[in-house]
């Protein structure tokens, strides 16, 4: 064999190697960091108006810390003593969907429902309920406490397209909605990820 | 018209997509066994199985049972002989009786997946159903009587 042909397949190789190690990168969304002091500062401000809608009761109330969800604006420990289960979905002969149905039901003090109504599982509280906005934003960025979202982009794609998350927005009966829109809460985050997902102090 | 499979036998309904399961079980189809105590999912009298699953019918609108098996009282055994039915007569569980076969559908989902349940998983399963006349001992005890002879 050439010396020639020698080279060019080791060219060959190296190429190939890189090109696969360009598609296959995965970049630790902790080491997504701000690039200038400017954008850390537009990160924060953009995440500090996200947060407002992790912590509303409608979102926050599925995230507590212990094992029981709350309800309510005044986020009241559940009625008939709820609990998480293992898997999120409460407990045998208990479930979530033994009252949660696929959608609201009409009327005063009927369940709220969405496809899957669930808290997140024991092993992964992802909890928002108690945390402060800088906590709340290194949970979001680290997969062993955040669902094991890889990366930010993929949190955010649960946040947009989840029929559970989107119901925070059309919650019936009455219920008070967050503060953002869904699409304005969407806009922040991505706000947030695209100036380095920089955290609160 | 919709049809639903109920105790293994298929019945049809003209009612909306959006009525509750309870409406159509008791006026339409005449099983009666299921009670109506709030309306509202807060009691659990209504507790039907629905693909085994334990199920308020009071909250469960009969577009959500279409294509799956919905078991009632009437049909959890065929002569009465579970061992929940069984036990429940054993420890005398009932007092005035109108929750029970709400207290009953709940175990019965319960003992399925936790054959050998301890005290805390009967008082966890079962806080969803109240009874006004305070048997909850006595449902506990029918209860573990039932697992003791492998009840589901």
């Amino acid at each position: 064999m050439s010396s020639r042909i020698l080279k060019l397949l080791v060219i060959g190789i190296a190429v190939a190697v890189i090109a696969f190690a360009r598609v296959g990168r995965f970049e630790p969304i902790e080491h997504v960091a701000a690039s200038t002091a400017e954008d850390a500062v537009k990160a924060r401000a953009a995440f500090n108006e996200a947060v407002k809608v992790f912590f509303s009761a409608r979102c926050s109330n599925c995230h507590p810390g212990g094992d029981a969800p709350t309800q309510g604006d005044e986020r009241r420990i559940h009625d008939q003593d709820v609990k998480r289960g293992t898997d999120g979905k409460g407990v045998a002969g208990m479930e979530c969907a033994t009252c949660h149905q696929a959608e609201n039901m009409d009327g005063e003090g009927l369940p709220p429902g969405a496809p899957n109504w669930h808290m997140p599982p024991a092993d992964n509280k992802m909890v928002f309920q108690g945390m402060t906005a800088a906590a709340l934003c290194q949970q979001l960025k680290d997969p062993a406490r955040n669902g094991g979202r890889k990366t930010l982009k993929e949190s955010i794609h649960h946040i947009e397209t989840d029929p559970l998350v989107g119901w925070a927005w059309n919650p019936g009966s009455g219920r008070t909605t967050p503060p953002l829109s869904q699409a304005d809460f969407l806009k922040k985050l991505n706000e947030w990820i695209d100036a380095g997902a920089a955290c609160p102090e | 018209m919709t049809k639903i499979s109920v105790n293994k036998k298929v019945f049809e309904t003209d009612s909306d997509p959006s009525t509750p399961m309870l409406w159509v079980l008791r006026d339409e189809f005449g099983l009666t066994g299921t009670k109506f105590g709030c309306g509202i999912a807060q009691c659990g009298s209504c507790t039907i199985h629905v693909d085994g699953e334990a199920r308020r019918s009071c909250v469960t609108p009969i577009s959500a049972v279409v294509g799956k098996e919905v078991t009632t009282i009437e049909g959890l055994s065929p002569d009465s002989s579970h061992p929940l039915q069984k036990a429940w007569i054993a420890e005398d569980a009932p007092q005035c009786g109108y929750c029970q076969s709400g207290q009953i559908m709940a175990a019965a989902a319960m003992l399925k997946k936790t054959p050998k349940p301890t005290d805390a998983d009967i008082d966890q399963a079962m806080n969803g159903i109240i009874c006004r006349c305070g048997t909850y001992n006595r449902v506990r005890a029918a209860i573990k009587l039932a697992a003791a002879n492998g009840g589901k």
